[in-house]
């Protein structure tokens, strides 16, 4: 038999319900995994090893008293760590939060902790969410399990390399603009933004209030449909939530593609996509008109301006979101002789540099005087990039690119230059503007044995319709390959 | 010398008392101890998100409505950023440039003119909590250490921001004095000024009479009655008039108002004008207000002060006596209403209340709530004048004997021996001793000098110790002397 740690949540489910397996084992498996792993990788900021050992337990005793809480049911779960956990240190990678136990858990948490899941620990992430490549983190980065000298991608590049690894089944990370898809497509799994305001973000310690949005990271496109079930639908406690019942979002997996009409960006079909990526992105689209969809090129050109408006609009409400950190009443504070200088010290040494770049570019945008060329125009912009893709929806529908315009690069290779830092979510961060959905899905490896992306937009709440096409993908692609660290060949050493 | 006006604009805080706070479930309450009623989203702990309660915004779209107020389908909340320790998420949520009441307007009356005074706008926001600062000038500057309170933190408050109408500090008052009515009229908020339930500051400035352009403004904070917003204003309008009279000038700042010495003092210079960041709070959809909820608000509008007092004025009662019987005690409003609902006479019952029980609670330092008088007994009052049991003066003391808890006012009347001689032959025997007894008098009125009827008159009433109807002593005298 194969090592627990390599299942997906659908054979494991059954396993668990065949008698084959218990959630113990199951758990241990993973959490065996990550002694393997982590000093190789460090995706973890904190495991939680006995409260993992106890919620397998009782999930275990649950399960044979016939109290089956479904798919999740004994799965062991890893937690992107700006998702406040009641008494687990929450830190969001950040000095300022170090030592922080929140008294709430989110409303991700308690939704997966009904369904009977096992949470595992809290992973890794670029400070508050703030990075492409999870090097931003003030307790020291992620690496790519593919290869350790690479970046996993951000910001949820733990939640990313701990399901590529083994040290979850499955995990959640937060995409505000390319987060979930990115370190997805660099690690070689399936990754999901959900149509903003189908998963309630209260409890996520906020990036950019209006592109924040929580989704699945898990190692097949049924596991991300399953994970995203059990923690979409309204909550009374975020106004933004949709309201309205929650679909099956399994229901019309297998239906393939035959008569779909799928749209190739063709703005993120250039010269500016490494061409190894390009070329496999490509055979892919070949791929789905053989399967019968009708595959047209369509042109967003505003897509060009969506990064340049996205580096506005969140900065901007990342200012705001980030002042509650002032050493007042939870988290680091540093000495000052007045209030004033209180705050200014504990945020100067609570803040990283990226973090800090961003409040002051985004307070800088909203400032009188320069609101209206900055914010004002970035909003108007965000507006337009959304009337174009709807107007794309209208004749397509679903729309397909690259996810990363690269595969995983090399640690430190663009930490001295933020904008080519930027330019990593090119491919991810128009429909955060628009706020629809979108997957990515591995297809295949680069001729650095990297894995490459294939991402899948459709309109808001179209995600049946966009896990059908990912879920062709997945058949197509085919894609077996596992990390090297997801062995259990790999010695710590 | 140049004559001056004044020009004053006023901003309101109302804190609403709504069973929870504005975006989150804490209760809304006063006097607990400190920072028990708060939760993550009050203390904007990191990941904590608001939800609008929709009680606040019927409590505001009351307030907009009374004060005649259009009220926006669609307006927002923004982000007003600002550090300040009691502000935990350091922005405050409020609203910007489409707030949800605008344009409406009261009208106040003072020294019998009335004035209208417009309402640029009303909004809805959260409070702040409190800060106590330790030890120093009692300021954060020179505090030894500061404790914070989060449980104001997020109670809903509304902001009513008058136009620049006001022209002086009767009328500043006067403005004060009828939001808080129209405010406790609906029942939204206790309207406290003393405990911060509804606060004032006053934009004060002066500029030559008849001149177009305002002048600088000076903010007041810290007015923490109706008496202060007065002395406040008037104070200010005085400096402001005595500063540039000595050549000197306004500059735009906030000042303190100091309720012991009197005086305002300057605060901070707004020189550099703060920069509040105003954006759209993403965490929160628009504020929709349907055409069905608006006017299911406006038609179950309580009857308003300006209202009551037109209503009262109808029934006999003149204009100063409705503006007190309508005025902040509410016991007095309540004893009229009750009177006038049992068919008591309108303008003896509201003179009564608005003269001589104002006066005796003052004098006895008694609130007239905490006195046995009810409605019934004005009504038996009015009924004793009327089938002239007693005589008016008569009536006013046994209104205080029954406010001392002497009894009911036929109690009262017998027991201290008021009721009027209703027998003629009585009062015609003292007329005649009287008359006998001043015949040089008697002789004057027969020679056609009234002057000693009135003395004669007196005498009477002095004989049967008030007891005698006035009316009927004049008559006879003047059938026996032929004055
Ligand atoms: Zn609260």
């Amino acid at each position: 038999m194969s090592d627990p740690a390599d299942l997906t949540i659908a054979a494991a489910g059954a396993k668990l319900r065949s008698g084959e397996l218990s959630s113990v084992d199951l758990t241990e498996a993973v959490l065996e995994r990550a002694r393997m792993s982590e000093s190789h990788l460090h995706a973890y900021l904190t495991l939680d090893q006995t409260g993992a050992r106890e919620k397998a337990t009782a999930a275990d005793a649950a399960l044979a008293a016939g109290d089956d809480r479904g798919p999740l049911h004994g799965i062991p779960i890893a937690l992107k760590d700006n998702m406040c956990t009641k008494g687990i240190e929450t830190t969001a990678s950040s000095q300022i939060l170090a030592g922080w136990i929140p008294p709430y858990d989110a409303t991700v948490v308690s939704r997966l902790q009904a369904a009977g899941s096992v949470l595992v620990g809290k992973t890794n992430l670029d400070e508050f969410a703030m990075g492409s490549s999870t090097e931003n983190s003030a307790y020291g980065a992620t690496r790519n399990p593919w290869n350790t000298d690479t970046v996993p991608g951000g910001s949820s590049g733990g939640s990313a390399a701990a399901v590529a690894t083994g040290s979850a089944l499955a995990a959640l990370g937060s995409d505000t603009g390319g987060s979930i898809r990115q370190p997805a497509a660099l690690c070689g799994v399936v990754g999901v933004k959900p149509t903003y305001g189908l998963v309630s973000r209260y409890g996520l310690i906020a990036f950019a209030s209006s592109l924040d949005q929580i989704g699945p990271f898990t190692r097949s496109v049924e596991d991300s449909a399953v994970l995203l079930e059990a923690i979409a639908g309204h909550d009374i406690h975020d106004a933004t939530s949709i309201r309205g019942e929650i679909p099956n979002f399994r229901g019309s997996l297998h239906h393939g593609v035959a008569g779909l009409k799928i749209g190739v960006i063709k703005e993120l079909s250039g010269p500016e996509i490494d061409p190894e990526v390009r070329t496999s992105v490509s055979k892919m689209h070949d791929a789905l008109a053989d399967a019968g969809a009708e595959v047209t090129e369509v042109s967003l050109p505003s897509c060009e301006y969506g990064l340049s408006a996205y580096y506005l609009i969140a900065p901007a409400e990342c200012s705001a979101n980030l002042a509650r950190f002032d050493g007042v009443r939870f988290g680091l504070r540093s000495e000052g002789a007045t209030t004033e200088e209180m705050m200014a010290a504990t945020r100067a040494e609570g803040f990283g540099p990226e973090v800090i770049r961003r409040i002051l570019l985004g307070t800088y945008a909203l400032s009188a005087g320069y609101y209206d060329a900055f914010y004002g125009q970035a909003q108007r912009v965000r507006t337009l990039i959304r009337q174009q893709f709807a107007a794309a929806y209208e004749g397509v529908d679903v729309l397909v690119a690259p996810t990363s315009p690269t595969t995983a690069f090399e640690i430190g290779a663009k930490t001295d230059d933020p904008i080519a830092m930027y330019y990593a979510d090119v491919c991810t961060i128009p429909i955060n503007l628009t706020g629809d959905p979108g997957a990515s899905i591995p297809i295949g490896l680069d001729s650095a044995d990297l894995p490459i992306g294939y991402q899948v937009m459709a309109p808001s709440l179209g995600e049946e319709r966009m896990f059908q096409v990912a879920q062709a993908v997945e058949d197509i692609a085919n894609f077996t390959a596992r990390a090297p660290l997801a062995t259990s060949e790999v010695v710590s050493p | 010398m140049t004559d001056y006006e004044a020009v004053i604009g006023i901003e309101t805080h109302v804190e609403l008392m709504t069973d929870s706070k504005m975006f989150c479930g804490c209760p809304v309450k006063f006097g607990e101890p400190p920072n028990t009623t708060t939760c993550p989203v009050c203390l904007g702990l990191p990941g904590a998100l608001p939800v609008p309660n929709s009680e606040a915004i019927e409590g505001i779209l009351q307030i907009g409505t009374a004060l005649g107020c259009q009220v926006a389908d669609t307006s927002f909340f923004h982000r007003k950023n600002y550090f300040y320790p009691d502000l935990p998420k350091n922005y405050q949520i409020s609203q910007y440039d489409v707030p949800i009441c605008h344009d409406g307007e009261i009208q106040v009356e003072v020294d019998g003119e009335d004035t209208k005074i417009g309402i640029t706008r009303v909004h809805m926001e959260e409070d702040t909590g409190k800060s106590i600062h330790v030890g120093g000038g009692g300021r954060i500057h020179d505090a030894e250490y500061s404790l914070l309170d989060f449980n104001r933190s997020g109670v809903p408050l509304v902001e009513i921001v008058t136009e620049p109408d006001i022209r002086s500090a009767e009328q500043a008052r006067a403005y004060g004095a009828e939001l808080q009515r129209i405010v406790r009229t609906l029942g939204v908020s206790d309207a406290r000024l003393e405990e911060g339930s509804m606060r004032f500051d006053a934009n004060v400035s002066i500029r030559p009479a008849g001149a177009a352009e305002l002048g600088t403004r000076a903010e007041v904070k810290n007015v923490n009655s109706l008496r202060s917003l007065q002395r406040a204003v008037a104070f200010e309008i005085h400096r402001q008039i005595e500063l540039v009279e000595s050549g000197g000038v306004v500059v735009q700042e906030t000042r303190h108002w100091n309720e012991d010495s009197g005086k305002t003092t300057s605060m901070r210079s707004k020189e550099e004008s703060e920069d509040y960041r105003y954006f759209q709070e993403p965490d929160l959809v628009p504020i929709e207000v349907s055409a069905a909820w608006r006017d299911a608000v406006r038609e179950a509008l309580p009857e308003l002060p300006a209202a009551r007092r037109a209503r009262y004025q109808g029934l006999g009662v003149d204009a100063r006596v409705a503006a007190v019987l309508v005025g902040s005690e509410d016991a007095i409003g309540d004893l009229f209403e009750g009177a006038m609902n049992a068919g008591g006479d309108g303008r003896l019952i509201g003179n009564w209340l608005s003269g001589e029980a104002v006066a005796w609670s003052r004098a006895e330092e008694v609130a007239i709530g905490d006195t046995p008088l009810v409605p019934a007994h004005l009504v038996e009052l009015a009924e004793m004048v009327g089938d002239s049991t007693l005589s008016a003066s008569a009536a006013k003391q046994v209104l205080a004997g029954v406010l001392a808890g002497e009894g009911t006012p036929g109690e009262v009347a017998e027991s201290r021996d008021l009721i009027q001689i209703s027998d003629s032959s009585v009062i015609e025997a003292e007329v005649d001793a009287v008359l006998a007894g001043h015949a040089d008098a008697v002789a004057s009125i027969q020679a056609g000098d009234n002057k000693p009827f009135g003395f004669l008159v007196g005498q009477v009433m002095r004989a049967t110790g008030g007891k005698a109807d006035p009316k009927q002593v004049s008559d006879l005298i003047r059938a026996k002397t032929g004055g």
